[in-house]
């Protein structure tokens, strides 16, 4: 046997492919679906702390701030850990998914508050004043008027943070959520080969590429508007 | 008329299907000016950027002081970028240096004068344009026809042999464009060539040694500024004339 | 409440296990040195190769830094550190780190890069070529120093996730700042090394979080 030949049966044996493809899909599986609930958690949380910030009042906002800044700071995997080994101490045992669930949306909700702030404060106070000189209030100018104007502005960021913590969920393995990548180190630790670990890569590369994708058509549109 | 000092042979330029330039035919002698005018669109700009080669020629040659510069080895190139100074529309300076080191920046790095040299040089162009006084301001801070000033300056610096003017006063407020004209009849009264793309007709009547009729990618005419003014012979000319005359 | 203070703030677990975290955190340090001085230089080339007119140099160049951008860092350590081995390739895992997060860091650092050239006007270019300076003295003296300074928070926001990153190292058994924590957490039965680092981490970039918030204002206005 070559050097090609067994360094393909190695990272790309077939058999080895084929035994764990159903355990892979349903590594998939998990992962889509963590991924999914991270960025409905995180969207949605930033948004809400976006649109607060934006009523001015000092002491929420203070909160906001501080809370965006720490979950910008803060290593994700630090917080997972804290959850995941921490809290059992106090009789709180969460699932490994839970954990993974609530510390990447928060993450996320951080990032997503802030570029949303970015982009409404980018709305020119024109728009803000044309609202409310037609009669809208408060915040229906900030829903009808400024958010949509904001959104345009927040896409390309939010989609690359989103792409960026959606990834994290890897993390998961660390914890025992069964997604792609424990699935890989599993079966590698059983088969003793370093093929699952390529069926996982190509696996994730699959999976996130459309975001990747996204982001290209994304900018270009946006490059072409301009 | 003795050697050209600039000399365009059959120059052509396509972009896909569009012909830009049609068998341009030019010739500068040393120490003239020569005002090349017409619609926009007519390709003027896009020769002046051919004699530089900024923009590829797609066939023909560019001789500056007899040398063609089309299609010698990069590395030539810029060699022989130096002897062609050129002055932008839009000045271009560098707004990350003061405006001295804009003029030294190409000294040092392209002719490897030494720092010293490059700054006394620098401050003596600066000087000439009647800017020595704002030589550490940022670009940033100088009004528009003062920037082009320090852009001439710029060019200066490398001891061209022939300059190329690209509409250098049409991104500057009317009250500012004399600064800018003054300087380059200067230039020109101190035996520089130079070649000029402008809708300035007033300058060009009174300091070009010749005017180039331009239109589609053609030379339509050419000839001694009060000849072209006074009764132009093509009727594209004419009714060119008449147009920015009104 | 007690029993919360004593599991997560507990000082005297905390100042007990505080030699060990300063260990870690100085392999931390090390290890963001290293990813952040490679991803600068590598991101560099990927973003020269991705604005390239030669189509051969331009889609490869994009072709890797999305496939960098698909995968999961933390899968790509595992890969290179799991699975070079089979290859016949052993590797420390300190080496392993630094090449994974070189790789992945590198693509990030060449998007930034990308949007901050292409940020600067053609015209800079075109003087500078016309005063005959060349290619590479037009980059380095014209073009990049306006382009970092256009997306100067990117790449600070981005050298953060870095150091965020490298906590990922600690999953093969690399002694940094997380490592070290979570050992000490597992020998005192106790959550507080883990507050620990992460007050660590927080005192180290709660700083840069707020100097990208303050510059991006300062951008968009």
């Amino acid at each position: 046997m070559d050097g090609l030949d067994r360094f393909l049966a190695t990272f790309f044996n077939a058999r080895i492919f084929a035994r764990y493809l159903p355990d892979m899909l349903a590594g998939v599986w998990t992962t889509i679906w963590l991924a999914g609930a991270v960025i409905a958690l995180g969207l949605s949380l930033g948004l809400a702390l976006a649109c607060l910030r934006a009523y001015g009042w000092r002491i929420a906002s203070f909160f906001i701030i501080c809370f965006a800044d720490m979950g910008r700071a803060l290593p994700p995997l630090v917080l997972i850990l804290i959850m995941y080994f921490g809290l059992p101490g106090l009789g709180l045992r969460m699932p490994g998914p839970l954990v993974l669930i609530l510390v990447l949306g928060t993450v996320l909700a951080a990032f997503a508050e802030e570029i949303f702030w970015a982009g409404l404060t980018s709305v020119p106070k024109g728009q803000w004043e044309a609202g409310r000189a037609t009669g809208l209030g408060f915040t229906q100018t900030l829903v009808q008027i400024a958010l949509p104007q904001a959104a345009r502005l927040a896409l390309p960021p939010l989609v690359n943070r989103v792409l960026a913590i959606s990834k994290m969920t890897a993390l998961g393995s660390v914890i025992g959520v069964s997604e792609i990548l424990s699935v890989a180190s599993t079966a590698q630790s059983f088969t003793g080969s370093a093929a699952p670990l390529t069926m996982g890569a190509i696996a994730y590369v699959i999976v996130f590429l459309p975001l990747v994708v996204l982001t290209r058509l994304l900018e270009r549109r946006f490059a072409w508007k301009v | 008329m003795s050697r050209p000092m600039l000399e365009i042979v059959a120059l052509e330029k396509t972009f896909g299907e569009l012909k830009v330039l049609r068998d341009i035919n030019l010739r500068v002698a040393t120490g003239e000016m020569v005002f090349v005018i017409g619609p926009s669109g007519s390709g003027k700009s896009t020769m002046l950027r051919c004699c530089n080669r900024l923009e590829e020629p797609t066939s023909g040659a560019i001789l500056i002081d007899g040398k063609d510069i089309v299609g010698c080895s990069s590395s030539a190139l810029n060699r022989m970028r130096l002897e062609v100074g050129m002055v932008f529309q839009g000045f271009h300076l560098y707004p990350h240096m003061t405006v001295v080191a804009n003029v030294m920046l190409a000294q040092i790095k392209a002719l490897k004068r030494s720092k010293d040299e490059a700054r006394e040089r620098a401050l003596a162009m600066l000087d000439r344009v009647g800017l020595r006084h704002r030589a550490e301001t940022m670009p940033t801070q100088l009004s528009g026809g003062q920037q082009q000033r320090v852009a001439i300056a710029r060019a200066l610096a490398l001891d061209p042999k022939v300059m190329l003017f690209d509409e250098p006063t049409s991104a500057l407020d009317p009250e500012l464009v004399g600064s800018v004209l003054a300087v380059m009849k200067d230039l020109k009264d101190s035996g520089m060539t130079m070649l000029v793309v402008s809708h300035e007709m007033g300058f060009a009547r009174e300091a070009a040694d010749r005017v180039v009729f331009m239109d589609g990618g053609l030379v339509v005419e050419e000839g001694p500024p009060e000849e072209i003014f006074a009764n132009p012979k093509a009727e594209r000319t004419q009714a060119f004339l008449s147009r920015v005359r009104a | 409440m007690q029993d919360f203070i004593r599991l997560f703030f507990n000082l005297e677990v905390m100042a007990q296990t505080l030699p060990l975290l300063m260990q870690g955190l100085w392999m931390t340090v090390k290890l963001c040195a290293a990813v952040i001085a490679l991803g600068l230089v590598g991101g560099l080339f990927l973003a020269l190769g991705a604005l390239s007119h030669r189509r051969w140099l331009r889609w490869p160049a994009f072709a890797v830094i999305d496939f960098l951008r698909a995968l999961p860092p933390l899968v790509l350590l595992i890969f290179i550190y799991s699975g070079l081995p089979f290859a016949g390739l052993a590797i420390s895992p300190f080496a392993a780190v630094a090449v994974a997060f070189f790789l992945n860091n590198s693509a990030y650092y060449a998007e930034i890069y990308r949007a901050g050239i292409q940020s600067v006007p053609a015209g800079q270019t075109e003087a500078a070529r016309a005063c005959g300076l060349t290619t590479g003295q037009t980059l380095a003296h014209v073009v990049l120093p306006q382009a970092v300074r256009n997306v100067l928070p990117d790449l600070l926001s981005n050298t953060v996730e870095v150091v965020k990153l490298t906590s990922l190292a600690s999953v093969v058994s690399l002694a940094e700042l997380l490592y070290s924590a979570n050992m000490a957490r597992s020998l005192t039965y106790n959550a507080s090394p883990l507050v620990l680092a992460a007050l660590v981490y927080l005192l180290l970039l709660w700083p840069l979080v707020r100097l990208v918030s303050r510059y991006q204002r300062r951008l968009a206005a």
